[in-house]
């Protein structure tokens, strides 16, 4: 287990390196320029497009600045923001509670859903329940994540008055963060109704964000259930008169669950995407948004570092779906 | 029943997310703003969503815009005198104004004249440890003004009287004063973090004398104010101002619907019909202080021949780019300045739209199978909602008068630099914002011969000799009357030369609760909350 994690561990290094190089190179082969862009209409002379490009480090060769920008890596220093000019590292750590509490909320809703739809969907293959639910969930797979965000504020928010529109929390609560995770910092808080508002603000940007993962994970565990169900060994498990409640959950779903495990541990990606556009509908200040922005302001240092920390983040989930498989099944039990 | 139930838990969900005011409670006025500022600190930015949630409701200036006007009125500075010649101007400072007291800091004392240097000094002086004491940082408006050209000293004579001086006059000074960049800051607080050694702190937690005094910000989320309760002004009717950052048109108008702000900047204009049908809303607008052009190269054949532009400006249906793009929410434009700035010259006549009158003239300046390039910006921009669309519609008319157009665009960078190129082909759709309500900040900035050439911001690389006089006399010329009268004569010259197809000056619109009382549209687009009011 040791080495296996070892050996992992030592493939991620390549894989670092070339994400640090990747995320360098993406904003600067993008064309524009954040001296550019900060100068908008007003326009500016080239002297002093030299001056500001000087100031901020542009006018030295690209290899030389990469170089930089891996030893800063390696002392912890992200650099600053262009646009705030405050520490990428701060800003992250800032917005990344907001976007990991929608994410971990999304995909524990979209698991805990999608995994007995997929199921009984299996078990009753061609019932009327299997078919509305593959539907529904080939419906849910192709929904524009804007469109949808948005009909579930009118018909939810505007219209029956049910949830709150956007944010995280009621103005009318205030305290400082100190987890940044807003169901734990409105509990520490102490202050009464406080979680009450921030579950509520959670309800429609979790169901957005969680709808296409949802989808998908039905959609595999009931491919993956119907594949195991034909097997042999079930088969034998039910000819010895086993009850069938056993026969699924003992014997099927847990060799179903290892390639559903890797569907969920995919879906981290598909969350981040997501994330990006759930967070602008629902004014929800996580990290995708501040992404986005940054990318829109040709802001280099948000840019890089960001899609960094974001894929480290990717690769890290990845390294735990490695761990879990043994865990699962113990033919793949790592030595 | 569990229906009854799940509404009965969102009714108080809403309740606890709502911020109406409440009898006996604070009172709390909630905007629902598009975006995050840059930082606190109104020096070294230039977006007018960071100056509404720093420069505005928590600084002052020495002179201020009276409200829904680009009149410059008495702000800390009690009054001023300006020598003969237009280059000394003395202030003399508001006695007793106290700077905000906040969490860990309380001023020791007022407003002085130490103050006022130390906001001209940073920002000027690069000797000054506080010029950079952010990485990165500039002054860009302190720059694009001309300031470092124009401030010649600034200095003490006493505790609350400023002398600055100019190197040579310069009419439009006092406005630049009254812009965001120019707010006062606290020398003291500055000396104080300083000591600290929490510099940074400058740009994070502001303290002014404005209205408002800052609480707290949570990045993409909301910003908090408390009333100031020292507040050498009239003070503002509500307790607590909360701007809810909520960067999507659509959900701005939504959370407006739910009452979870009372008000909200640049509605979708397809929205506008919904928010006149709510009974609930109101919708404010005013024309825009903007103008959006089609600006030619005037050194490149055949756009050098002044017939050749005037009868590609008659080929063009302005109306329609109105009625189409626009959804009527503009006026066309006949002047490079917009028809609410003083000296707007309403006597000048539009090259009317005549096809057939277009084509005779370009047959006289001998034209003839003219292919030329369109440059639509890919962005949308207050002045324009959709360059693409506008582009194709003057394509279409174009193409009536045998002048064959082709639309180009770049991403928005490469759009600014490319567009700014001496010798580039084609004629550009662009747009301007006013800064400070001054006829300079339009005419200079736009069509100078000194904004000619890269880099430049006249895209029509138009040098006419008689216009640069009449807007730099105007420049030094500090009796208004006077200085109108030369900006109407340089809008003859223009429309005379046609470096560019004027195009529109778009309306602006604010939708608010019914219920709001005391919002003033600003002409410059900002948002000040000092005299808002909800009836109960």
């Amino acid at each position: 287990m040791v080495r296996f994690l070892a050996t992992k561990l030592l493939y991620l290094i390549p894989t670092f390196l070339g994400i640090t190089l990747i995320a360098f190179g993406f904003v600067r082969v993008l064309p524009g320029d954040p001296v550019l862009l900060m100068a908008g209409e007003r326009g500016i002379t080239p002297e002093r497009h030299a001056e500001l490009a000087h100031q901020l480090g542009f006018d030295r060769p690209i290899w030389a600045q990469y170089f930089d920008f891996l030893t800063r890596l390696f002392h912890g220093d992200l650099g600053n923001s262009l646009v705030t000019k405050k520490p990428v590292l701060t800003e992250f750590f800032t917005l990344f509670p907001a976007t990991l509490e929608l994410a971990l909320v999304a995909i524990i809703l979209a698991t805990v859903i999608g995994v007995p739809v997929g199921v009984l969907a299996a078990i009753k293959r061609g019932s009327w329940f299997d078919q509305m639910s593959m539907t529904t969930a080939l419906v849910g797979f192709s929904m524009p994540i804007f469109w949808w965000g948005l009909l579930l504020i009118i018909l939810f928010s505007s219209t029956l008055g049910w949830t709150p529109v956007s944010g995280r929390m009621g103005l009318l609560y205030f305290f400082k963060p100190v987890t940044g995770f807003m169901l734990i910092d409105s509990l520490l808080s102490g202050q009464k109704g406080a979680f009450a508002s921030a579950v509520s603000h959670l309800i429609l940007p979790s169901i957005v964000l969680a709808t296409i993962p949802l989808a998908v994970i039905a959609r595999q565990t009931r491919s993956a259930m119907l594949e195991v169900m034909g097997e042999d060994y079930v088969r034998t498990a039910r000819a010895k008169g086993m009850p069938a409640r056993r026969v699924v959950m003992v014997h099927a779903l847990r060799n179903a669950m290892i390639p559903v495990i890797t569907t969920i541990g995919l879906q981290i990606g598909v969350l981040m995407a997501g994330a990006i556009l759930t967070e602008t509908i629902f004014s929800w200040p996580g990290i995708g948004k501040w992404m986005v922005d940054a990318i829109g302001r040709r802001d280099y240092p948000v840019v890089q570092s960001g899609l960094l920390m974001i894929a480290v983040i990717v690769m890290a989930v990845n390294l735990l779906v490695d761990l879990t498989y043994g865990l699962i099944n113990p033919r793949i039990r790592h030595k | 029943m569990a229906l009854k139930k799940l509404a009965a838990i969102g009714a108080a969900a809403m309740l606890m997310c709502g911020t109406a005011a409440m009898p006996g409670f604070a009172k709390t006025f909630v905007y629902c703003s598009e975006a995050s500022p840059e930082g606190f600190d109104p020096a070294p930015y230039t977006a007018g969503t960071t100056f509404d949630a720093s420069a505005h409701p928590v600084f002052n200036r020495l002179v201020e815009f009276k409200p829904g006007t680009t009149e410059v009125e008495p702000g800390l500075a009690e009054s001023w005198d300006v020598s003969e010649d237009g280059t000394v101007y003395t202030f003399h400072l508001r006695k007793g104004v106290k700077f905000q007291t906040i969490d860990g800091y309380t001023p020791t004392r007022t407003l002085d004249a130490d103050d006022v240097v130390f906001s001209f000094v940073r920002q000027s002086d690069a000797a000054n440890p506080w010029h950079g004491y952010l990485p990165g940082i500039t002054y860009e408006y302190y720059d694009g003004m001309d300031l470092p050209k124009i401030v010649k000293s600034v200095e003490k004579v006493d505790d609350l009287t400023v002398k600055v001086t100019l190197n040579m006059a310069n009419a439009p000074f006092l406005a630049d004063l009254a812009m965001p960049f120019m707010s006062i800051v606290s020398k003291e607080y500055a000396d104080t973090l300083q000591k600290e050694g929490r510099m940074a702190d400058f740009n994070n937690i502001p303290v002014g004398t404005g209205p408002f005094k800052f609480v707290a910000y949570q990045k993409d989320a909301v910003i908090r104010y408390a009333k100031n309760p020292d507040y050498w002004g009239t003070a503002p009717k509500i307790d607590d101002l909360v701007f809810a950052i909520t960067p999507d048109a659509s959900v701005r108008l939504q959370k407006l619907k739910a009452n979870e702000c009372q008000l909200m900047p640049f509605p979708a204009p397809a929205d506008l019909a919904d928010i006149k049908a709510d009974k609930n809303l109101k919708l404010d607008s005013q024309s825009g202080l903007n103008v959006a052009y089609l600006a030619y190269n005037t050194t490149v054949a055949p756009f050098d021949d002044v017939r050749v532009r005037k009868a590609l400006n008659m080929a063009i249906n302005k109306q329609a780019i109105i009625d189409a793009v626009f959804q009527g929410a503009g006026q066309v434009a006949k002047n490079p300045i917009p028809p609410t700035m003083w000296s707007y010259n309403d006597a000048v006549k539009d090259d009317a739209y005549d096809p057939a009158a277009a084509k005779k003239l370009l047959a006289e300046a001998g034209v003839k199978d003219l292919t030329m390039d369109i440059w639509a910006m890919p962005v949308q921009r207050p002045y324009m909602p959709n360059a693409r669309r506008t582009a194709e519609l003057m394509q279409a008319d174009l193409a009536k008068v045998g002048v064959k157009a082709n639309i180009v665009s770049y991403e928005w960078g490469e759009y600014l630099k490319k567009s700014t190129e001496k010798d580039r082909k084609g004629a550009v759709i662009m747009g301007w914002t006013g800064d400070n309500g001054d006829p300079d900040n339009f005419l200079a900035v736009l069509l100078s011969c000194q904004a000619t050439g890269d880099g430049g911001s006249n895209r029509a690389q138009w040098c006419n000799k008689d216009f640069s006089d009449l807007i730099t006399k105007a420049r030094e010329t500090s009796d208004e009357a006077e200085r109108t009268k030369l900006y109407e004569q340089a809008q003859v010259v223009f429309k005379d030369q046609a470096p560019w197809d004027t195009i529109a000056h778009s309306t602006q619109y604010v939708p608010m609760r019914k219920d709001v009382t005391g919002f003033t549209m600003s002409p410059l687009g900002d948002f000040t909350f000092e005299r808002v009011d909800i009836t109960e």
